[in-house]
């Protein structure tokens, strides 16, 4: 008897019981459910919940294996300053993979098993089936943290995200909230030391800090935010040889990410678009006021002002935060022109918390959220802007 | 029960549980969210409370009679505001620091919905006893929360109780802090006593479900 017919057996055996959702997403979690719609008509699609989740995982898995590299790059890196001279030549090594391992992996590890944990507990509780909208948000998690969060606060953390931020609401498609951006507000207000700063972006530079071996892992908006001077070329930037939370260094490998969401039509090209528009402007008016004399070197903005735009869209969370946060298709916008003006904000906004706060340096995390609140209304103006013109348009024809 | 009669006595176990003034009547959110970071500051918080509701409630019980009722409501705030007053002036005697720490929210007693709430739903229509009774029970039911949510901010929010390092000391790194537990800055934020309060009100509904409303 094959571990099928187990799973069968099991299911069929806790039937009806408190259990029964536990072992039914086991079962359909490894091979296909055996039951077939009772009854009438049913549309058949194979975009199911599970598989929607599993193409954006898919489009995350680069960004993931690229992030396990850069932990390791970025450690010694900082170590041995001479690396970056040649980033690809030292990118792509077994000591850098390695670090990765040890410290990205159990991230990932920690960040599904307490997540899964607490989704099953409210499976059994509620009595319904256990929901896969983890299933994406467990893996943005460990992308968006610095590499040296302890383990223990992504797990009080997702705990938090997941009963607050969503099952509170209802569960998976009733919140409001991202919950992989809640898990990582949740981190940034409780524990800030963790979560910004020149030392927690490089593996090992929280222990070494303040003794002989000090290593520094400024990121570059901590750089411009501090008027140091910045040593990353900008195909650094675009490629991603750079501090900063895992997953999200690498422009290049998000944007492959997001022609693959386009592709299968499950990101919105809109959002993705639009924020990026979004951020562009708020940075091209920013380097108008500088270009401008507004704003004078002795400013403290001055470092993030005069920052050329397209940089604005290369560095920090911006493009990840566009392309897998604010295309959450829960939390997002869903009329068309709706998702324009959604992304447009979201962009806007963050480059505008980006530059002006200087106690937030990204503002991506809380553009989003922010936009996610706004979502419902903005689309509630936009249906009832399409009634009032369709209203109008049989007047007119009746008249 | 010698004391009390048990109608007597349900005017003040009822408003600590089914009919409690913040997480069923959800009055006075503003005060409990503010102040409560502090156990200290909630207990006293409460105490104060405690104070202004059952001789506000007495003193007009005693006048309700005597009260026009097209002008109750500036008498309620006269007498709420004289014994605010007289509160505050007392904390600031007795215990200046905390009442630094609760600064103008011993004031804004005066505002807090639960008192005037009390004065126009209970005090004008009963005698001064049962007046009094009733302004210890919702006090209370509203210093329990306080007390909780207090409570909980601090000692994971501070890692104290009381002031009492409870868990050790963060920057001698003893206690819980030597094995790399930190404090959660996010507790001592306003936003997570709203939380805090909404977990309690999830909880108290989930064990007693005819509390939960329909719509």
């Amino acid at each position: 008897m094959g571990l099928k017919q187990n799973l069968h057996n099991l299911k069929e055996k806790y039937k009806g019981t408190k259990m029964a959702p536990a072992f039914n997403a086991i079962h359909t979690f490894l091979y296909l459910p055996n039951e077939v719609t009772h009854g009438g008509t049913h549309i058949k699609a194979a975009d199911d919940l599970k598989r929607t989740m599993n193409i954006v995982i898919m489009a995350l898995i680069p960004c993931l294996i690229f992030g396990m590299f850069n932990a390791g790059y970025q450690h010694y890196a900082a170590i041995d300053g001479s690396l970056r001279a040649a980033p690809l030549a030292n990118f792509f090594t077994l000591d850098n993979l390695w670090i990765g391992v040890i410290k990205v992996l159990p991230l990932v590890i920690v960040s599904y098993g307490i997540g899964l944990l607490v989704e099953f507990i409210f499976a059994v509780i509620k009595g319904h089936e256990v929901e896969e909208g983890y299933l994406v948000t467990g893996m943005l998690v460990p992308l968006i943290v610095p590499v040296d969060t302890p383990l223990w606060m992504l797990a009080v953390a997702v705990v938090f995200g997941v009963v607050i931020g969503k099952e509170v609401f209802g569960g998976t498609g009733m919140n409001i909230l991202n919950p992989a951006l809640t898990i990582r507000a949740f981190l940034f207000f409780a524990y800030p030391t963790w979560m910004s700063g020149d030392k927690v972006w490089v593996y090992d530079a929280v222990n070494k800090a303040g003794t002989a071996d000090a290593i520094s892992g400024e990121t570059i908006l901590g750089s411009y935010a501090q008027n140091h001077e910045v040593v990353y070329t900008l195909w650094d930037k675009f490629f991603g040889f750079i501090p900063g939370s895992i997953g999200e260094t690498s422009t290049f490998l998000i944007l492959l990410g997001a022609a693959f969401l386009i592709f299968t039509k499950i990101g919105s090209w809109r959002i993705i678009l639009s924020t990026f528009l979004g951020a562009a402007v708020m940075g091209f008016i920013f380097n108008q006021i500088v270009a401008a004399d507004i704003i004078t070197e002795s400013s403290k903005f001055y470092g993030l002002m005069n920052t050329v735009w397209y940089e604005h869209l290369l560095i920090g969370g911006l493009a990840f935060g566009a392309v897998f946060m604010a295309t959450d298709p829960v939390t997002a916008a869903q009329t068309n022109k709706g998702k324009w003006i959604y992304g447009f904000l979201a962009g806007f906004l963050a480059i505008m918390i980006r530059v002006f706060n200087p106690a937030y340096p990204e503002g991506v995390m809380l553009a989003i959220l922010l936009m996610n609140v706004f979502a419902p209304t903005i689309d509630h103006y936009v249906v009832q802007g399409n009634i009032k013109k369709r209203l109008k348009r049989t007047k007119v024809k009746t008249a | 029960m010698g004391l009390l009669s048990k109608k007597d006595a349900a005017l003040i176990t009822d408003p600590l549980a089914d009919n409690n003034p913040i997480t069923i009547q959800v009055l006075g959110i503003c005060s409990a969210l503010a102040i409560t970071a502090e156990l200290k500051a909630s207990i006293v918080m409460a105490l104060s409370v405690m104070a202004v509701l059952a001789i506000g409630n007495v003193v007009i019980s005693l006048m309700r009679n005597i009260i026009p009722s097209k002008i109750r409501i500036i008498v309620q705030l006269i007498v709420v505001a004289a014994l605010v007053i007289i509160v505050d002036l007392v904390l600031k005697a007795f215990a200046y620091e905390l009442s630094k720490t609760l600064s103008v929210f011993v004031g804004l007693i005066i505002t807090n919905c639960i008192i005037m709430g009390r004065f126009e739903a209970f005090a004008l229509a009963n005698g001064p006893w049962r007046s009094f009774l009733d302004g210890i029970g919702n006090a209370a039911g509203y210093g329990l929360i306080l007390i909780i949510v207090g409570f909980f901010r601090e000692l994971l929010g501070s890692g104290t109780l009381l002031g009492f390092k409870v868990l050790g000391d963060p920057i001698e790194k003893t206690g819980l802090y030597a094995m790399g537990y930190e404090n959660n800055g996010f507790m001592l934020l306003s936003p997570m006593a709203l939380i805090v309060v909404g977990i309690i009100i999830w909880i108290q509904r989930s064990k007693n479900t005819s509390l939960i409303e329909e719509n």
